[in-house]
């Protein structure tokens, strides 16, 4: 079955017809063309998708696009504003905060949400807030300085 | 100023931390297909029949192929073994699975469809008929009287049955002790987990008879080869591999699978653009494992605490075929590394290697030295405490000493330089063992019950490196020469584009080696471009596996680069009128020796070199040099780590309170991502010691193949860690650098056991193996604590 759907994307209203069963991700990497937020599991543990929608982080391999009717999402792509870094990406690169690059764009979107809801956020809160990302590159040790160094830098989001 | 050794910022991150750099599966074509394979659910079944009728039907479905057709085809066919030790028995690993089965996820069929929701639907109406067999999972079991059968020309399930050292010294050694330890080990299972799934686009262009595959690659070259030589058959010179952004290997993007060669296969057949991208349970049982081995090992020690003799009998599994390089990892890359950091006169290495109903086992992170790190570092702990010795006493008394170097152990290697005591003092200094200490002995005194015991481990590793010479990586077995290539193009402004046969994944390699090029050419990183990973770009090179990249790429380079400078000089002098061996190159300048004022620069040099106008007669116009590089020895990085846990008796929960890291990989070309790979080092091998294992049932099922069986470690789970290092330059290579991606995952393991065995002995408990759960460690409290 196929529904026509309506959502806007890092600024831009798209309407699309799709599949009913097509996942958030696929939407967006496939009939987007937005290939930045990445696939890393099928049981919505590893969190490389990790998108904006309507406010919220959301792993996008767990929404249904049509779920997506009618929201405001963000991806990686949508991040920096006219080229200018956002700072939690500033802080990744300036910290070393990635290296495969992989789970990067799901990692900075958590991260960016985390720091919004905790501007404060310690070392132990931001390790609980990443628990739903996963990193197979850095152990963790750099993308959590870099998260500190962007609430620091008191990150906008 | 150089930037050799200076942390400068990643020059691949930009693309990376705003969406826009390319992986596998971010690319699409115009027409492209959808491949899905259909899997062996069994872990030892006949095939009796597969009916693909059908699918072949099913809506969107373009074609259906099994082994029956592409037999048909007449090419090879097969996934090769290209490391041989004698006796090894190596059964045909065909692309498809045909009339057996056995391993869960060797492929059967594959469909081929518009669209991949299509392809899925269709692959479960391929109808295969199985008879189930019994299966064997454990590489010990596989060869007890009885074991299923797996392959008719491997009696006893033995695939290879190896040795290293002098077994008769060495037992004569343990006999005439004043003391020895034996442990049982077991090294645990791991999946090597990249984040990004493997993924292959294959686009063949009929009218040229030419093969582009884009694919998740650690060495595009070698895949090329082994699609050239085994797989596939097409000629060498049709075939594009091109290895883009790869999101992560840890080995398990070294090896040729069928999966990628199917693809290739596929779009062969339907003339169309095909793409394969694995799901992460596809992954996990089809990427090669890692370890899975079951030990005993013993250390023999004289009166005065010194090591007299060291053993070890090892049963390796190796899953149900020998993958690319796997018959190198349970050997040579694991019974070399049994001297450790220590003066041991006599030792001896056992290996029995057995299939196994299982995924085939291969390098992951450490390939084989993580496994020897263990049992070695296990046994020193385990022979401290039968000499009556702290860990750190006896790990003093057994060092090879900084002035022994080189130093040729009982094991085959040749250790060129080293000062493990020195590493050892700093690690102690950085963790404060002696207030650890204190701390652990007032935990211990209290008697209220409430408090958590304290362990402290430690771990001094060492490893080996970019393995070579050629000749004698041939000598032990291997089917290729593990040299490296660079080629530097100077264009005819000045600016440099390096092309590497080193293929990075998230390594650095584009910064690192432009840090190089930056510091021997006096030009700026941005005047350097550093291209890798497309066979149509780079000359043949052999990848980035076993910490290799700067050891043996990046000597490449600056061979390369004394090449270019040794021209530039010749025409410098040229156009000096000065003798050649008058010029000297400084930054950026070609100078004549005490003429102050006589000299070219740089770009004056290039230029005259392109416009040719007036070169010497000897020389060719342009500049551009290739080498191939070909090490003189292994390298030897190592280091102490040291584990602090805390252990609650009530629950057995086990957390980690303290990581520290002291290691020295020579010169660091750039010290913030030499410490990226150490982080990241320690947590694959923290994740293999306290949560991961790959674990198979009876039957052969993967139990443990997804994320939500198998613990991968998270962020909240983690510490930071405590770096420090020590620097040895490498004796042998010109930039003297020795390796350190795999330094974390080899030391850890052991350093986190060595600090659970220590809490648990402090009160009677016995020592137990990985991964350390909360269950099992409060099991060992139950049998043994007081």
């Amino acid at each position: 079955m196929r529904v026509t759907i309506s959502v806007e994307v890092n600024g831009t209203k798209h309407e699309r017809e799709i599949e009913t069963r097509t996942l958030l991700v696929h939407f967006l990497r496939e009939d987007l063309g937005l290939t930045g937020t990445h696939v890393g599991c099928e049981t919505s543990l590893c969190g490389a998708c990790t998108i904006h929608m309507d406010g919220l982080a959301v792993k996008s391999c767990t929404q249904l696009a049509v779920q997506a009717d009618g929201a405001k999402i963000t991806t990686i792509e949508g991040l920096a504003d006219n080229g200018n870094l956002h700072p939690m990406q500033q802080a990744f690169w300036d910290e070393h905060g990635l290296q495969c690059g992989y789970c990067t764009p799901g990692m900075i979107m958590a991260a960016t949400k985390l720091v919004e809801d905790n501007p404060q956020a310690t070392e132990r809160e931001i390790r609980e807030g990443l628990k739903g990302n996963l990193c197979r590159c850095t152990g963790y040790h750099n993308i959590v300085k870099a998260v500190a160094a962007a609430a620091k830098a008191g990150a906008p989001s | 100023m150089s930037v050799l050794g200076t942390s400068i910022k990643r020059r691949e991150d930009p693309a990376l931390i705003t969406g826009k750099g390319k992986f596998t599966d971010d690319f699409s074509v115009p027409g492209m297909l959808h491949a899905v394979m259909v899997r062996s659910p069994h872990g030892h079944a006949k095939v009796n029949n597969i009916d693909s009728s059908a699918a072949a039907q099913a809506q969107g479905v373009v074609a259906v192929f099994t082994a029956t057709e592409l037999e048909a085809t007449g090419i090879p066919g097969v996934i090769p073994t290209v490391w041989l030790l004698p006796g090894i028995k190596t059964p045909a690993h065909t692309l498809f699975a045909t009339d057996r089965v056995r391993y869960v996820g060797h492929p059967v069929a594959v469909v081929v469809a518009e669209t991949i929701h299509a392809a899925h639907d269709a692959a479960i109406l391929v109808e295969v008929d199985y008879e189930p067999l019994p299966a064997v999972v454990d590489p010990k079991a596989a060869v007890a009287d009885g074991a299923p059968q797996i392959w008719d020309e491997a009696p006893n399930n033995i695939a290879f049955d190896w040795e290293l050292g002098d077994k008769d010294a060495t037992d004569a050694a343990f006999a005439a002790a004043a003391t020895t330890a034996t442990l049982e080990l077991r090294n645990n299972r791991i999946l090597p987990h990249a984040i990004e799934p493997r993924a292959a686009l294959a686009q063949w262009d009929a009218e040229n008879g030419k093969l582009t595959l884009t694919m998740t690659s650690q060495n595009p070259h070698v895949h090329r080869l082994l699609m050239t030589i085994a797989s596939l058959g097409l000629p060498e010179h049709k075939i594009r591999v091109i290895a883009p952004e790869v999101g992560g290997g840890f080995g398990s993007k070294i090896h040729h699978y069928a999966d990628e060669a199917i693809t290739a296969w596929c779009a062969m057949q339907t003339r169309r653009p095909v793409k394969w991208t694995a799901t992460r349970s596809e992954t996990n049982l089809t990427d090669a494992h890692g370890r899975d081995h079951w030990s005993t090992a013993g250390i023999a020690i004289d009166a005065d605490g010194k090591i007299v003799g060291l053993r070890i009998d090892t049963h390796a599994a190796m899953g149900a075929y020998i993958s690319t390089f796997a018959p190198a990892v349970p050997t040579w890359l694991y019974g070399t590394l049994f001297s450790g950091q220590y003066d041991i006169p006599a030792i001896h290495v056992h290996v029995l290697a057995t299939f196994t109903n299982t995924a085939p086992v291969d390098a992951v992170r450490g390939s084989g030295r993580p496994e020897a790190a263990y049992a070695v570092e296990r046994l020193m702990d385990a022979g401290a405490a039968a000499a009556g010795l702290d860990p750190v006493e006896f790990r003093r008394r057994n060092f090879i000493q900084p002035d022994a170097f080189p130093y040729q152990t009982q094991v085959a290697l040749a250790y060129d330089s080293g000062n493990y005591p020195q590493a050892l003092d700093k690690a102690l200094a950085a963790a404060d063992y002696d207030a650890l200490r204190a701390d652990q002995a007032k935990r211990l005194a209290d008697s209220s019950g409430n408090v958590k015991l304290l362990g402290i481990g430690l771990s001094s590793y060492i490893e080996a490196c970019g393995i070579a010479p050629s000749a004698v990586v041939g000598s032990l077995g291997a089917q290729a020469g593990l040299w490296e290539s660079a080629k530097v193009r100077v264009h005819p402004s000045g600016s440099v584009t390096v092309y590497t046969g080193s293929c990075a994944h998230g390594q650095g390699h584009a910064t690192t080696f432009s840090q190089i090029v930056s510091d021997r050419l006096g030009i700026d990183v941005d005047q350097i471009d550093v291209i890798h990973g497309d066979t149509e770009e780079v000359q043949f090179g052999m990848g980035t596996y076993g910490s290799r990249s700067a050891a043996v790429g990046g000597s490449a380079i600056v061979k390369s680069l004394d090449k270019v400078i040794a021209k530039g000089k010749k025409i410098a002098a040229h156009l000096l009128e000065a003798a050649v061996d008058d010029i000297e190159f400084e930054d950026s300048e070609f100078k004549v020796k005490g003429s102050p004022g006589q000299s070219k620069a740089w770009g004056d040099v290039v230029l005259a070199a392109y416009l040719a106008h007036n070169l010497p007669e000897d020389v060719e116009p342009g500049l551009e040099e290739t080498s191939f590089y070909d090490p003189a020895n292994f390298t030897y990085p190592f280091g102490t780590h040291i584990a602090v846990v805390e252990i609650d008796r009530e629950t057995g929960e086990i957390e980690l309170l303290r990581y520290v890291a002291v290691d020295d990989c020579g010169n660091q070309i750039n010290p913030m991502i030499v410490e990226g790979q150490v982080h990241g080092g320690i947590a694959h091998g923290l994740g293999q010691a306290l949560w991961e294992e790959a674990v198979y049932d009876e039957s052969g099922q993967l139990l443990s193949g997804t994320l939500l069986d198998y613990a991968l470690p998270r962020a909240h789970q983690l510490v930071s860690f405590e770096l420090d290092h020590t620097v040895t330059p490498c004796p042998h290579n010109p930039l003297g650098v020795k390796g350190i991606g795999e330094a974390g995952a080899i030391a850890a393991p052991a350093a986190v056991a060595n600090a659970v065995s220590d809490a648990l002995i402090s009160v009677g408990a016995e020592p137990i193996d990985m991964p350390f759960t909360p269950e099992k460690i409060w099991r060992a409290l139950q049998e043994g604590g007081t």
